[in-house]
């Protein structure tokens, strides 16, 4: 795999010429938090920050997206009929990204990618971006990516990576996308080679050995689907849950959504927006019957598909990349470390939590 | 204040033991620094997990409504005036209730600590009035009353208004201060300024809807923004659409907000949501002298008809 | 790339109300482009998403069979939004339909096999497609014994009473139709509850006997024990789930259980399947 050294002060002028020809995301700082922002001409990137606060699933997936527009002018010929809303797929990079949101885009595009059904909007939108991500050098506490099927210096899901190492950049290029991007950058100019796998390595161990947080899931396939969801420590984890939608909005690997028709005169649309099965009325039907009307069975039912319906689905690992932000940002702490080790853990003959 | 904790443990395990509750509602210790997590214990013997320190500002009014069983609740200042506000809305029963009143000194504003602090926080310990702040290789010392969080700041109603124990004497309510400068700030504002600041306030949410599910007053079955038949509010990322979910939401709660804080303190992106509920306050205080969950016989204005109603509209 | 998401054009050609309280509707629908209608091949047992511009979409069961060509039949219950404003609507009207969407009852495993249908109320709409299918001359042959035990609160509230009348006539299908209770002196066939007439006149489960079991919660609860009873396998046991729908194609995730999306590896699913999943349905 090659490897590129960019010196920083070439950096600036490297990302310059990659927006000739494609839009450029980075991360920019707001008040209090970061969060990916399409870049104009000459607006520098901050690469200075931990993580967004919210993940950059909204790149590829919007919050809200409309799918289709019609008219509802009796006197059109058109009246009724759906039209594909036009997008922009033009090409785009995003850099700034980490490692555990970039693998987090392959475990959504399972769901979205399916041989029976492609989800256009979503496919097409993630195959026009080019991920150029940046190695974590100093994880924080929250962070158990290794543990949960990435890393800090994990490349799944990446067409480069990036390792700062101190006054230039280590790029790996991992895929033939990420390639063309340098070219593009025009920063292929040195290539390290032992010394760059060295020094990646070192700063790799380092970084690995600073993440403090970690879950266990090796005994989650095992279990029986009934058995954890007869578990007697739901109740107790979800007293607190409030049932706001932060913790899936914030989440990298959920992707649940709601399709509205919203009209205004004679023009409308069809647009999707983010949902959350943490509110209540997310599976009530038409008769007013909800199977899950309480708060307990919806906290059940996200961290069952999370770590254990996924986990089962594909055989593939949890359906989580240890970002972190639902622990920092959970308004009442619920901590899916503490969830997935009693699922992990539980013995169907236990009595009480 | 931390001297608190042995006394609401003495008190939850005697409720139990004695069968007076069913379960006891408070706080146990949180995963990552300055957070806790709402709880509920069911035998005497779990009292030892209850925590009480400046950490605990969600309302745990919020975990009462429509609950059947006999509850024994830790509430400070604002949670007791929302507990008052829910026995007057028929939500539950003040016979179902043993409230433990805690008197409050003030909890501490998590995002503006992070703020300031400037790298990850690794641990936060309270100690003599002073919050000491530790990271990776700093740390750095703050005296309490610097880093309240804004409602406690200006909070006149710190002890309990309704109690059946008391963990401490009742502290001095604050006097001096002014309750409503940042309301009068944006109050003077121009409109173009104003509607430009209420855009601009607005601009981050993410409809998560934390600040309306923490909140002890929202308590709908079907909340106007959800309702579909007829549906009242768009449920995309139109502005219009935000902003009309937040002021709305702001009006359902005139003369009821207790300004527990507990908005601000869960909203992901750090929105002053409470700008738009004290402005309310503020109009209710000066239009009807009304403050409210202080009285358990008095309705809120704003669901009371009165002959001697200042707007003849209503008379 | 195909959208999944975008309905075939339609019109609706005919609208019958079915019940007397005209709460349940039974739309014809025409393909606008006839090419659309040989995309839209499909087996008894599953359901499209109807989408009227403006207001939503909704997952309806195929009421018509395969073998009925040049049109679609769906039945409707009039609950909320967007079933309003479709009862409104007349023929003439544009909507569209996708699909087909979910899977289908497992008519390859019922070939050669007796087959007793058993529905309750309106969810009887799938079943109606079910029976066409099987009793058209090109399948026929196909199955052996076919019974039909179908309840209704009252006469008024049974769905297709002519075709329910031109089969209980036939000598090749076996049909209890059954109202919970009656004044009327004409009526001819029988009164009770669904799990009591099934528990009365369905045959013995056995190795080549199915049953599809199609109705609402509590009939669903009472005919279970009769099934029991009468030694039907778990996996012999088919039903098709209710469940709150949006994209009807396994990607939004409202209506996940456990591993599966009822829209997608759903509706059907065996007694067997449904037991070794959460009961959250």
């Amino acid at each position: 795999m090659k490897v590129v050294k960019i010196d920083k002060k070439v950096w600036a002028d490297g990302l310059e010429r990659l927006q000739a020809s494609n839009r450029l995301i980075g991360p920019v700082k707001d008040d209090h938090f970061y969060s990916f922002k399409v870049l104009d001409r000459g607006e520098i990137l901050d690469l200075t920050m931990s993580n967004t606060r919210l993940s950059p699933k909204s790149i590829v997936y919007p919050q809200s997206e409309v799918m289709f527009e019609y008219s509802l002018d009796e006197g059109r010929k058109d009246c009724h009929l759906m039209k594909e809303a036009q997008t922009d797929y033009s090409s785009r990079v995003v850099v700034g990204i980490r490692p555990c949101d970039a693998k987090a885009f392959l475990l959504v595009q399972r769901n979205f990618d399916t041989p029976e059904y492609k989800d256009p909007y979503w496919i097409r939108s993630y195959e026009s971006t080019t991920f150029v991500g940046m190695a974590c050098n100093n994880p924080c506490s929250t962070c158990f990516c290794s543990s949960a099927g990435s890393g800090p210096f994990h490349e799944e899901g990446l067409d480069i990576l990036l390792v700062d190492a101190g006054d230039y950049y280590w790029a790996k290029i991992v895929t033939s996308k990420g390639e063309r991007i340098l070219k593009d950058s025009g920063c292929m100019k040195e290539t390290g080679a032992e010394a760059a796998d060295r020094e990646i390595e070192s700063l790799k161990e380092k970084a690995e050995a600073g993440i403090i947080a970690r879950i266990r899931t090796e005994r989650l396939k095992e279990k029986t689907t009934t058995d954890l969801f007869d578990a007697p420590f739901w109740e107790d984890f979800a007293f607190a849950c409030i049932n706001c939608g932060t913790c899936t909005y914030v989440c990298p690997t959920c992707w649940c959504f709601d399709i509205q028709d919203e009209v205004r005169g004679t023009s409308g649309v069809r647009m999707r927006n983010w949902d959350s099965c943490m509110y209540p009325l997310f599976t009530h039907h038409g008769s007013g019957h909800n199977p899950r009307d309480t708060k307990t069975q919806r906290l059940r039912q996200r961290f069952m598909h999370k770590l254990k319906y996924y986990v089962d689905k594909y055989s593939d690992g949890i359906q989580c990349v240890g970002c972190g932000r639902c622990i920092s940002l959970c308004p009442v702490n619920i901590d899916i470390r503490k969830v997935c080790e009693a699922m992990n853990g539980f013995e169907p003959d236990q009595k009480s939590v | 204040m931390l001297a608190y904790i042995d006394k609401i443990r003495q008190v939850a395990e005697k409720i139990l033991k004695e069968g007076k509750v069913d379960m006891v509602v408070g706080f146990r210790k949180g995963t990552v620094p300055m957070m806790n997590e709402p709880c509920f214990i069911k035998h005497p013997e779990d009292v030892k997990r209850l925590i009480w320190d400046s950490n605990c500002g969600i309302n745990l009014a919020n975990y009462l409504t429509n609950r059947k069983e006999k509850i024994g609740v830790i509430a400070k200042g604002c949670d007791s005036r929302n507990i008052v506000t829910h026995i007057i809305e028929n939500k539950i029963k003040r016979e179902q209730l043993l409230i433990i009143g805690v008197p409050c000194k003030g909890m501490i504003d998590r995002h503006q600590i992070e703020a300031l602090f400037e790298a990850e926080i690794k641990d936060v310990e309270e100690n003599n009035g002073n919050i000491i702040v530790t990271g990776d290789s700093i740390q750095k010392i703050w005296n309490k009353h610097d880093v309240l969080q804004k409602n406690c700041a200006i909070c006149i109603h710190r002890n309990p208004v309704v109690y059946d124990e008391l963990v401490a004497d009742p502290v001095d309510e604050q006097t001096d201060v002014d309750r409503y400068k940042d309301v009068r700030r944006i109050e003077s504002m121009s409109s173009e300024k104003k509607s430009q600041y209420f855009d601009d306030l607005l601009s981050e949410c993410i409809r998560c809807y934390a600040c309306r599910n923490v909140c002890p007053l929202c308590y709908c079955a079907t909340c106007f923004v959800d309702a579909s038949d007829p549906q009242w509010v768009g449920k995309s990322q139109d502005p219009t659409d935000i902003r009309t979910f937040h002021f709305l939401r702001a009006f359902h709660c005139t003369g009821r907000c207790t300004d527990c804080g507990s908005c601000e303190r869960v909203c992901p992106m750090e929105i002053k949501v409470r700008v738009l509920t004290k402005k309310l306050e503020k109009d209710c205080l000066e239009l009807f002298n009304w403050e409210a969950g202080i009285d358990l016989e008095k309705r809120p204005p704003l669901n009371t008809y009165n002959p001697g109603d200042p707007d003849e509209l209503f008379r | 790339m195909d959208n999944p998401y975008l309905p075939y054009p339609v019109r609706i050609d005919e609208i019958i109300t079915e019940t007397e309280d005209k709460n349940l509707k039974t739309f014809k629908l025409v393909f606008l482009n006839e090419s659309d209608e040989e995309k839209f091949m499909f087996q008894a047992g599953q359901f499209a998403e109807l989408s009227i511009a403006g207001k939503g979409e909704i997952p309806i069961g195929i009421a018509s069979s395969p073998t009925e060509k040049g049109f679609l039949k769906f039945t409707v219950n009039k609950v909320g939004l967007v079933t309003t404003h479709l009862h409104n609507m007349n023929v003439g009207d544009i909507m569209g339909v996708r699909g087909p969407l979910g899977n289908y009852y497992p008519w390859d495993r019922m070939e050669g096999k007796n087959v007793v249908i058993i529905g309750g109320g309106f969810a009887f709409t799938t079943l109606r497609s079910s029976i066409v299918y099987m009793l058209d001359p090109s399948n026929r042959s196909k199955f052996k014994d076919i019974h039909v035990i179908y309840g209704a609160r009252t006469q008024g509230m049974l769905l297709y009473k002519d075709e329910l009348t031109a089969w209980e006539k036939r000598d090749d299908i076996h049909m209890h139709i059954t109202v919970d209770d009656t004044d009327d002196p004409e009526w001819k066939y029988n009164i009770g509850f669904v799990p009591t007439i099934t528990d009365q006149k369905a045959p013995e489960g056995d190795v080549d006997t199915y049953a599809i079991v199609c109705g609402p919660p509590i009939m669903i609860k009472f005919t279970q024990p009769v099934l029991d009873k009468l030694k039907y396998a778990y996996e012999n046991i088919i039903m098709s789930l209710e469940m709150r729908m949006k994209c009807g194609i396994g990607i939004c995730g409202r209506c996940n259980i456990g591993t599966e999306y009822v829209c997608k590896d759903g509706p059907v699913f065996t007694l067997d399947q449904l037991n070794r999943m959460p009961k959250e349905y």
